[in-house]
């Protein structure tokens, strides 16, 4: 497995070693050496981060990596097996009430009852998170505005579609107007139209409240977020902003880029053509598509120079040059190093198609 | 208590909406109607028989012992077989359909969660009771019963009733399958019922067993007959469930 050295730059200073006092400060949340064990299988090991008041962060790792553990654990859910949770400066286990009541959580799967209506439901779950008496109908008209769930509102919950349950639940998760949002997987299951709804629809209600939400899809931390925490078999593994994580791969990996150029059908001669310029380290044809043209990734050492080198190589054996664009190092890639690693590492965690998805990546 | 009451207050009408109560309602009415004709059929014949003989048996018959208090403890047998199916999806229902995270989340206690689920299958229960009171009130208008037998009849089934909710909810909380559940609960409230027989062969183990039998400290109730003994059985044994229940979710927590 090709595997960079600068890779290691990468690796995360110890949970010790993180300044947990400063941002003890200023965070709403704080997760301090959490561990959880489900009978000896260890979900959560060690586990420390801070969520700054009025950030979006988002909870980054594969299937199986300890993200719903985590969120159970902040939710109160759970109690940790070691180590403790602040909210708001108060510990979960000596006031779980007072913590809970503070905020609002989105389950992977929304805990609707298909046999109640919207409003109905809503007004249950405001009445529960303890709502004062005269409030929960403002509060729960203000959660179905929120999430546009107006036409629904009379509706049978079993009867909805995803998209709209997956409001639904958004809408109990607020209505109580908390301080903290827990977002378990709030896109999962959509089809892409009300993934990108959903997505604007959280970056909208981030506002002024704190968000933590737990993804394994990539884009969607981009889009969202604030700051990333990455974990991968239960361990925290990086915790930055997603452009200075990308950044810090890039340097990683400088001194060789990879370039996506498009030109026209048969590949044969163009990536003997590119081939054959100075650097290139491999060249790989893409399907064609409708229009008869195809993709090359190019991975090629040297800086960015060698673009202008690239093109007139193809310009002068007489290809088609429809396209070239610099690869470069996405969140996908730094997620991937960085999960993948531990993998390889010990042998043990989520190593599921990590061969292929490596090489692809580095 | 007013999060008890809301989850209460949500959980009868989830079942109000599902087909589960009025099915049981239904089969209710039906089983205790017969045993209500037939029992009056038997009394009716019983007095015609004995005014043939003009009075000359000897005996009297009388409503309250011969009718009512045959009908109650039949009642007792007939709850005892209908209510696990009340209580089975009380929780069981909310682990399998994810909302137990809502509820474990919200700002409430475990023990509010349990009382809240406790008093709704109890109201329930008392709905279906009420239903007795059709026939029981034809009697009424037929005849000149007393009043107090028959009240603490009914505080009998009602305390039985408490208790076989409290162990049904218990079960309930053990399983995110509603059918493992009744069936559970089920088989235990046999055995509860069961040692009444095993008792009856005396000793001092019998004795033991007969205590533990559900619908035997219900003999005194159905005859119209307070005891302390019977109300701290029961009281008792509801509360010790309720106890294991609030313990099994507070459990589950840690088993996540």
């Amino acid at each position: 497995m090709p595997r960079q050295p600068g890779d290691q730059s990468l690796r995360v200073p110890n949970a010790t070693e993180s300044p947990l006092l400063e941002a003890a400060v200023e965070s709403l949340v704080l997760v301090d050496g959490v561990t959880k064990c489900y009978g000896k299988t260890l979900a959560v090991a060690d586990l420390s981060f801070g969520v700054a008041k009025g950030e979006v962060l988002g909870f980054l790792g594969p299937n199986g990596a300890g993200k719903t553990t985590t969120m159970r654990v902040i939710t109160g859910f759970m109690p940790p097996s070691e180590g403790r949770v602040l909210v708001g400066g108060q510990d979960i286990a000596e006031a779980p009430l007072e913590v809970r009541r503070r905020i609002g959580y989105l389950p992977e799967n929304p805990p609707l009852y298909p046999e109640m209506e919207v409003t109905a439901f809503l007004e249950f779950a405001a009445r529960l998170r303890g709502v004062p008496k005269g409030g929960i109908r403002p509060a729960v008209a203000r959660a179905i505005e929120r999430c546009a769930l107006g036409e629904a509102r009379e509706h049978i919950i079993g009867k909805l579609s995803r998209g709209y349950r997956q409001r639904v639940g958004l809408a109990q998760a607020l209505v109580h107007e908390p301080e903290l949002l827990v977002l378990d997987e709030p896109t999962a299951g959509l089809d892409p139209k009300q993934i990108h709804e959903t997505r604007k629809l959280i970056r909208i209600l981030a506002g002024e409240r704190t968000v933590v939400l737990s993804t394994h899809i990539l884009p969607e931390v981009a889009v969202t977020c604030d700051r990333v925490v990455i974990i991968a078999g239960g361990r925290l593994r990086a915790e930055d902003t997603p452009e200075s994580l990308v950044a810090r791969l890039g340097a990683a990996q400088r001194g060789r880029g990879t370039w996506e150029i498009e030109t026209a059908a048969p590949a044969n001669a163009a990536e003997a053509t590119l081939r054959a310029v100075p650097g290139v380290v491999r060249v790989e044809a893409g399907p064609e598509t409708a229009e008869r043209t195809l993709v090359l990734q190019v991975e090629a050492a040297g800086d960015r120079s060698i673009a202008t080198d690239l093109a007139r190589a193809l310009l002068e054996a007489g290809c088609p040059l429809y396209g070239l664009r610099r690869g470069g190092a996405s969140l996908e890639d730094v997620f991937l190093a960085l999960t993948t690693e531990e993998a390889e590492a010990n042998g043990t965690g989520d190593a599921r198609g990590t061969p292929k998805v490596a090489e692809e990546g580095s | 208590m007013r999060n008890a009451l809301t989850i209460a207050r949500r959980e009868i009408g989830a079942a109000l909406a599902s087909p589960v109560a009025y099915v049981l309602f239904g089969a209710f009415a039906f089983l205790y109607g017969y045993f209500f004709a037939d029992y009056l059929q038997s009394f009716v014949e019983a007095g015609m028989r004995m005014s043939q003989m003009g009075g000359f048996s000897g005996g009297t018959l009388n409503v309250n012992t011969d009718l009512l208090r045959w009908l109650m403890a039949s009642t007792a047998i007939l709850v005892l077989f209908l209510l696990p199916l009340l209580s089975m999806r009380t929780v069981s229902e909310e682990i399998r359909s994810g909302t137990m995270e809502l509820l474990l989340t919200a700002p409430i206690t475990d023990g509010q969660i349990v009382i809240g689920k406790f008093l709704a299958a109890f109201a329930l229960y008392g709905g279906m009771l009420a239903l007795t009171g059709l026939h029981v009130g034809v009697l009424f208008w037929f005849s000149r019963p007393e009043i107090a037998p028959v009240l603490a009849a009914y505080l009998g089934l009602l305390l039985l009733g408490a208790g076989l909710l409290a162990l049904g909810l218990f079960f309930s909380s053990l399983t995110r399958n509603q059918i493992v559940a009744g069936l559970l609960t089920f088989g235990a409230l046999l055995v509860l019922w069961l040692v009444e027989f095993a008792g009856a062969r005396g000793g001092e183990p019998g004795r033991l067993l007969a205590y533990l039998s559900v619908t035997g400290h219900m003999e005194g109730f159905a005859r119209g007959v307070i005891t302390t003994r019977d109300l701290v059985f029961y009281l008792s044994f509801a509360a010790f469930w309720l106890y294991l229940a609030r313990e099994s979710v507070r459990s589950r927590r840690w088993r996540g």
